[in-house]
């Protein structure tokens, strides 16, 4: 072993991020003290963000499995059959330190790494869509995070060719410290050319492909797996530089060389880079890896093993291919400008090991790198359950016209085109639906066959309530989904939470997915990927609990699509599901009276299954002709969002059994509104399949008015909801 | 009509100008290779399609506008070949020296994807003849840098000799600034050559040309270049 390496002292291990019983647990392990390059190697196996050592044993917990299901968490993506031969690859995926650290980068890397999980499976991504968590408004970092962030996203998804076409934004102080961002990327496949990462027989040759390596994103898995103090400026260094043009090279040369058949297995280098990926495709294939690092084509002459190891440079893979297909890949990489070399081959001893400069630098068992690594049954505490809040016992501070206009330019409901626009939602010619409905739609190819897609949480709820909060996200996406009338398929699931060290953050993070197993479950709607980011917390203050739930649905004529947009004057509007007026954790509760009180609403499963399949039948059926879903801000805010995208107006009326606010603007869950010609037919079906239905009212004219309550002008609450954010934007940073 | 998408590595607009090629000219288009020196042969209409090639990391098209096909294109053109070069395809264009001016960034220094409406100047060009001058037509943008920009005599010249082809206008045809998303000079939004073989423009007409998924508006300029060469025929 090289001598001039730093002796390994217990700081040392300290600043590696692991725990003294955790290096106890290595010195067990290996029976001696391990090299520099080794400690490396298990900080970036062993980390939380590498591990799921702290969420493991609840993630186990999570329905994965449904005969549509052909590959569930485990993998790059999960994947999910479609019919007619295909296969849809996807995954949710957070990038939240780094987008702090340097929002640009962070989040382009994000878009990028998320992006190759995909197409390393085979697949070629046909659409992404993001959710960013953003700190108040009024912060000082909050515009220039939302500024870099955005054009990261887009600069690298635009360039890459991947339509962005769904998300959501919100804004909320205890994301002050913290920003999220998710991205989730969906590709499509052959069912039959899946691509995985366990590699297969002795002595084949693994090979490095893609861009060099630099030393850019060293410890960039470690750096995520710890809170942020008053350093975190200075861990720009760990932050990796994206580059969408040779992704886009890569993606093409990876689908060249799978459709010649040269690949055997194949793993992107993510998170802790050559490391993880190589790794991986051993343990997973029962088989040893050796490396010989001097092979790595590197952007710079002097990089150690240690750097070589733990760099986190973009646009990179690690693949086992056919020897004797080994000369036709070379010729494609060639082709597409980029770097090809054979590293190591596999070998029968389950050894990692590594070679560089004539030295070794490594050796490790290879499958208790990954096995062996701790798991943490961390105690928790559960969230105290918030008493109910009675709607009549809230003193209304503004009339139904006058908070209808404050919660439409309030940041979290206001338009987002200022984000989306940043985005190109319309390459490769199959967008049905663009950003700004209740989900985005997606052709399959020629169709008819059609994708939709959301991304959907309420963090206020999972902070009241984890149990009930992860429910709702769940039950959100699949709201979302059938409203457009799509089929649930399956979700990824993308949680966000503080430092689960600390047992009321534990309980967060056990609560929300012990509710996003339940609802999975009583929807058919299994998890089939998935990602957790802990430590999103900056000097002890936690982001409120996030997460977020990607859904996946299938429409069969995607020319059936619905949107929410009223079609024409003078159809009923109807609203499906029943209305308590709840306003605990409200929108309205928030943003009008100032707190953030109370239960969130409850989740009923079985109405909300039984309520998501009346909506799609009825879309089926043509007896609908607009839907959309009553979420954040409630009823009126989602009537209004109707008539802005058409520009018809409504004439509104509310049954007197609930107060005028609480219907309104109550966040009662399971419920949808839809538009008819004939609403006696829907009204007979609906009762026919015991699903609450009341009219409220019919579209026309240029105003939404609310029975007794000032008319509002359509054109102008538009121009209130897209001011906003431009507004917001182009003020001068304070 | 036998067309020629260009393919310069980072393109990635290349399958939907392909597509719509196949929908509207009912002919699938040769993908040709920017490292290739020569364009098939019989070659009707040159498509240079929208992308970031290289990256665009260097002024947006100049790499590519200096790749092995392009001397094949300039000699193509030279003999009054069609060339249709669409958002990135223009920029390269113009680096290429097919057209004159620039596209510099958007004038608000972001990136826009939105449907714009383009006023059709004339009709009289092979690439605008399935339109009526003055005809108002309605197709996404999806670009960082649009924003067109030429010397004074050269924008003086431009609008002399009619070859402002396209023109960001509202959705009645007026010209409007606040209708001219990326601040482009005159709201210049397509030009064509001094031959009028050449047409650049930053919007992209292969995004809508289905009926099912929305507009149909791009139609018309495939459209118009079939009718062309039948009408040669």
């Amino acid at each position: 072993m090289i001598s001039n390496e730093p002796t390994i002292t217990p700081e040392l291990v300290a600043q590696h991020g692991l725990k003294p019983d955790e290096y106890d647990r290595v010195l067990k392990l290996i029976g001696r003290t391990p090299t520099f390059t080794e400690l490396g190697i298990f900080s970036a196996m062993w980390n939380e963000h590498c591990s799921y050592k702290s969420s493991k044993i609840h993630l186990r917990t999570l329905p994965t499995k449904a005969p549509w299901v052909i590959q569930g968490p485990g993998e790059n993506a999960g994947v999910i059959d479609i019919g007619d031969g295909l296969a849809v690859v996807f995954k949710m995926e957070s990038h939240n330190h780094p987008s702090y650290i340097e929002p640009y980068q962070g989040a382009a890397t994000g878009v990028g790494g998320i992006l190759r999980d995909v197409f390393t499976m085979g697949a070629r991504p046909i659409a992404c869509l993001n959710a960013l968590s953003f700190g108040d408004p009024k912060h000082p970092r909050t515009r220039a995070l939302v500024a870099g962030v955005v054009a990261g996203i887009g600069g690298y998804g635009n360039s890459f060719g991947v339509p962005t076409v769904g998300g959501e934004v919100r804004f909320h102080r205890r994301y002050d410290g913290n920003c999220l961002v998710n991205a989730m990327a969906v590709g499509l496949a052959d069912v039959d050319k899946i691509f995985y990462s366990a590699a297969s027989g002795v002595g084949m040759p693994i090979v490095y492909l893609g861009s060099k390596t630099g030393r850019d994103g060293i410890h960039g898995a470690s750096m995520a797996s710890a809170e942020f103090g008053a350093d975190a400026e200075e861990k720009r260094p760990t932050v990796q530089v994206g580059d969408p043009f040779s992704e886009k090279l890569l993606l093409e040369a990876c689908l060249e060389i799978m459709a010649k058949g040269c690949v055997i297995a194949i793993q992107d280098m993510g998170a802790a880079g050559l490391t993880c990926s190589a790794v991986e495709m051993g343990a997973k294939g029962d088989l040893g890896v050796t490396l010989d690092l001097d092979n790595v084509p590197c952007r710079e002459t002097g990089m150690s093993a240690y750097e070589m190891m733990l760099s986190e440079s973009q646009e990179r893979m690690l693949m086992v291919l056919k020897p004797e297909k080994g000369k036709e890949a070379e010729a494609v990489f060639r082709k597409w400008g980029l770097d090809f070399a054979v590293v190591g081959e596999t070998t029968p001893t389950k050894r990692f090991l590594l070679r560089h400069g004539g030295a070794a630098m490594a050796d490790l068992p290879i499958k208790e790198l990954g096995d062996d690594a701790p798991v943490y049954d961390r105690p928790f505490t559960e969230t105290l359950a918030k008493p109910a809040i009675d709607a009549a016992s809230i003193r209304p501070p503004l009339g139904i016209a006058g908070s209808l206009e404050k919660l439409l330019g309030s940041p979290d409901l206001c338009s987002k085109r200022w984000v989306f626009e940043q985005y190109d939602h319309v390459i490769l010619g199959n967008t049905v639906q663009r950003p700004g409905g209740d989900a985005a739609v997606v052709r399959v190819n020629e169709g008819p066959k059609a994708l939709a897609l959301t991304a959907d949480v309420t963090p206020r709820y999972c902070e009241a309530d984890p149990f009930e909060g992860g429910k709702q996200a769940v039950a959100e996406a699949w709201r979302n989904l059938s409203a457009v009338g799509a089929r649930p398929l399956a979700l990824t699931d993308n949680l966000n939470f503080g430092n689960p060290e600390r047992p009321e953050i534990m309980g967060q993070l056990v609560g929300a997915v012990r509710g996003i197993g339940e609802a999975a479950r009583s929807l058919d709607f299994p998890i089939v990927s998935g990602n957790v980011s802990l430590y999103n917390e900056t000097n002890g203050q936690a982001i409120l609990p996030t997460p977020t739930i990607g859904g996946v649905g299938l429409l069969d004529d995607f020319t059936a699509s619905m949107t929410l947009a009223f079609k024409a004057e003078g159809e009923s509007i109807l609203l499906i599901g029943e209305s308590k007026g709840w306003l605990g954790q409200s929108l309205y509760l928030r943003e009008l009276c100032g707190r953030e009180e109370g239960a969130p609403p409850p989740v009923d499963l079985a109405a909300e299954r039984r309520h998501g399949e009346f909506v799609r039948a009825l879309v089926r059926e043509r007896l609908v002709t607009a839907v959309h879903d009553v979420s954040d801000g409630g009823l009126l805010v989602a009537l209004a969002e109707m008539a802005m995208a058409s520009k018809i107006g409504a004439v509104l009326q509310a049954p007197s059994a609930v107060t005028a606010h609480g219907f309104w603007f109550g966040e009662d869950q399971a419920r949808y509104v839809v538009t008819a010609k004939n609403a006696r037919a829907v009204a007979q079906r609906a009762e026919a399949a015991a699903v609450p239905l009341v009219s409220i009212g019919a579209t026309g004219g240029r105003m939404l008015a609310v029975d007794g309550e000032r008319p509002l002008v359509v054109t102008e609450l538009l121009a209130r909801s897209e001011a906003w954010l431009p507004a917001y934007m182009a003020a001068s940073a304070t | 009509m036998k067309s020629a998408v260009l393919v310069f590595p980072g393109i990635n607009r290349e399958r939907d100008m392909a597509r719509a090629l196949r929908l509207v000219a009912g002919r699938e288009p040769a993908m040709v290779w920017h490292a290739d020196a020569e364009l098939p042969a019989g070659t009707d209409v040159v498509v240079i399609p929208g992308g970031f090639s290289y990256g665009d990391y260097l002024r947006c098209g100049a790499i590519a506008a200096r790749a092995p096909i392009m001397d094949a294109v300039r000699a193509f053109a030279a003999k009054g070949g069609l060339v249709l070069a669409v958002c990135n395809g223009f920029q390269i264009a113009c680096e290429a020296g097919l057209l004159p001016g620039v596209l510099m960034r958007n004038a608000q220094l972001r990136f826009i994807c939105r449907d714009v409406y383009l006023r059709v100047e004339r009709s009289d060009t092979p690439f605008t003849r399935g339109y009526n001058a003055g005809q108002v037509i309605r197709v996404p943008v999806a670009h960082g840098e649009g924003n067109y920009i030429a010397d004074g005599e050269t924008v003086a010249r431009l609008e002399g000799e009619g070859r402002v082809i396209f023109r960001y206008s509202s959705p009645d045809g007026m010209i409007d600034p606040d209708w001219n998303h990326n601040g482009a000079m005159n709201a210049i939004g397509g030009i064509i050559n001094e031959r009028g073989n050449v047409l650049g423009m930053m919007p992209h007409p292969e995004n809508h040309v289905e009926a099912a998924l929305g507009r149909t508006d791009g139609r018309g300029l495939f459209a118009g270049l079939v009718d062309h060469f039948e009408r040669a025929a």
